[in-house]
């Protein structure tokens, strides 16, 4: 038994999470600079970034628009006057001094997510809030020095605080899939971790099993994948359970994931002292969330992956798993669903999901395209689908042609007829050649009759070489079967 | 009436990065404890059906349209800074870790 399966029979774990997505606005949350991923360093300031004496803050609409979205998805409720807070600490990365954050009057309280569990099912996750924040810069750590970026300073982020209710690491990298799934199909944030626009920080404590006092916790922070979030905690978990086994007790600490090398690190910065000193911003007056805006928000909200992914199991009748790979990306979703329309018809839509998920999905995967990319339309998929349906080429062929369509964009129809790739299912011509093939080869048509039923493939097999792959399969088998006995 | 103690007072300074001499310690444990005395004078008030202002004007906050506007060209950015290097804000390095059990 591995030291983690060791350690969850006696203590079970509660985990919370801090999630932080940067918005996809094109200026910064409280300055006019851009936001460029990948800009030279510091070329995306401005006087209200650095900090400057004389400057003020003017919030942005989108940031606003973009965090209400997210409200209205998660069912949260929504201040009507919300307040921003300067939160102080002294970091290079922050030239004010201090963080424009919200505090005790966020925007989102109270919100849920609905996770998908690894074994089917969903669970329903409660969101103690969603708030507005700007993101510090960056600096790297370089010997005696360290370096200061300033480019995303001011990035306009929200911070989702889920209550301390997920119970294993798979449901926290379930938690983050969820999140990342939902501010994609708000179209509120790319939500791309290796460029850092989302990052978690994880609280973890364990409890006895069977008690229901929370254990200390630590707060592991920096993770930033989702494979990451399932090994840190997993890490974090065993570490705990060591340290208590052994008749320790844990520290309330913040620690640093080192992914690189697979394991945690109690992290203690020069400043001991953890008083941020929270006060409303004079700067910023409070923020009114009005009826015309919330309106807005409302109108332009998208279908959401749970209701896609219950419409899809209902309409369409897929399985769930297949129904859960379609959702994953909005795009692919709105993929299946044009291919549903184009093909017209409802009942084609497990085989249209199998082709999109197999071998389209395969296809793409193998060249590391998205399926923004895809050289095959979803009219493309349709058509092939429809070829298969009406008997003009085989399944088998129908993937050659599948082929010719990723390869170079022509359409099914057009390549069928370029190629004369159609099906032969006439009995009495697929009758003639199976005579043919077995007049040529009489020893095995003897050795068959004698009993070595393997030998029915090589008669297939013979057929469909004398028709270029074209007679139809079921037609060649029943005719096959009845000349042979 | 509370006062300071001597070890807020430098907790204070180290919140706040100052770094004060004996004399200025001394000095500020008096002064802030001064302060204090009027803010307590406040607290006598009863507040509990007042709303806590904190504009002096009723207004709402304005917003601003998301378009970027230019940003200060590298090396104006960096002028004022003390130390640079390569585009960047150079500073003492700031984080220790430390490895854990």
């Amino acid at each position: 038994m591995t030291e983690l399966a060791t350690a969850l029979q006696n203590w079970e774990p509660v985990i919370g999470l801090e999630v932080h997505v940067q918005l996809a606005t094109r200026s910064k949350a409280f300055a006019p600079s851009a936001i460029l991923f990948g800009a030279p360093p510091n070329s995306l300031t401005d006087p209200v970034v650095l900090a400057l004496p004389g400057t003020l803050p003017t919030f942005n609409k989108a940031a606003l628009e973009m965090a209400l979205r997210l409200g209205v998805a998660t069912v949260s409720k929504i201040r009507a006057k919300s307040r921003f807070a300067r939160k102080h600490y002294f970091y290079p990365d922050s030239p004010k001094g201090y963080q424009i954050s919200q505090y005790d009057e966020p925007l989102c309280e109270e919100g849920v997510l609905d996770i998908l569990l690894p074994e089917g099912g969903r669970k329903r996750v409660k969101l103690t809030r969603i708030h507005l924040e700007e993101d510090a810069g960056k600096s790297s750590h370089a010997g005696a020095f360290s370096l200061v970026d300033l480019n995303r300073a001011g990035a306009p982020l929200v911070e989702v605080v889920t209550a301390p209710e997920l119970g294993s690491a798979e449901e926290a990298a379930e938690f983050m899939r969820a999140l990342h799934r939902m501010v994609r199909y708000l179209g509120i944030s790319e939500a791309d971790m290796e460029k850092g626009q989302m990052r978690c920080d994880a609280n973890v404590s364990l409890r006895r099993r069977g008690e229901d006092r929370l254990g200390t916790r630590a707060e592991l922070k920096n993770i930033n994948s989702f494979r990451f979030v399932q090994k840190a905690v997993e890490h974090e978990i065993a570490r705990q359970a060591r340290i208590l086994d052994g008749g320790g007790t844990i520290v309330q600490e913040t620690r640093l994931w080192d992914a690189d090398r697979g394991a945690s690190f109690s992290m203690r910065s020069k400043e001991e002292a953890n008083d941020y000193r929270y006060l409303p911003d004079p700067d910023l007056p409070p923020l009114h969330v009005d009826g015309p805006l919330m309106m807005n928000v409302m109108r332009t909200m998208p279908e959401l992956p749970m209701a896609k992914l219950d419409r899809f199991v209902r309409d369409y009748d897929l399985r769930e798993p297949e129904a859960r790979q379609l959702i994953e990306a909005p795009a692919l979703a709105d993929y299946f669903d044009a291919a549903i329309k184009a093909h017209g018809s409802d009942r084609a839509a497990r085989t249209l999901a199998a082709w999109i998920t197999t071998e389209l999905g395969g296809a793409l995967n193998r060249d590391g395209k998205s399926i923004e990319d895809s050289p095959v339309t979803p009219a493309h998929i349709a058509a092939l689908v429809k070829l298969i349906d009406d008997g003009t080429i085989s399944g088998k062929m129908a993937k050659t042609v599948f082929d010719e369509v990723y390869t170079t964009g022509t359409s099914p129809d057009a390549i069928v007829a370029r190629d004369g790739l159609r099906q032969i299912s006439d009995p009495v011509e697929i009758e003639r050649i199976a005579l043919e093939v077995m007049a040529a080869s009489p020893k095995q048509v003897t050795a068959y009759r004698a009993g070595k039923d393997t030998l029915f493939g090589f008669f297939v097999g013979a057929v469909m070489k004398a028709t270029g792959g074209k007679a139809s399969p079921q037609v060649t088998s029943d005719v096959l079967r009845r000349l042979l006995s | 009436m509370s006062g300071l103690t001597r070890a807020e007072v430098e907790e204070l300074a180290v919140l706040a990065r100052l770094e004060l001499t004996e004399d200025e310690l001394a000095r500020m444990q008096v002064d802030l404890a001064a302060i204090l005395v009027h803010m307590e004078a406040l607290a006598e008030v009863d507040t509990s059906a007042v709303a806590p202002m904190t504009h002096a004007v009723p207004m709402d906050l304005r917003l601003r349209k998301d378009e970027p506007q230019p940003s200060l060209p590298v090396e104006v950015a960096l002028r004022a800074a003390p130390d640079a290097r390569d585009g960047h804000f150079r500073v003492p390095n700031i984080i220790k870790t430390q490895e854990g059990a």
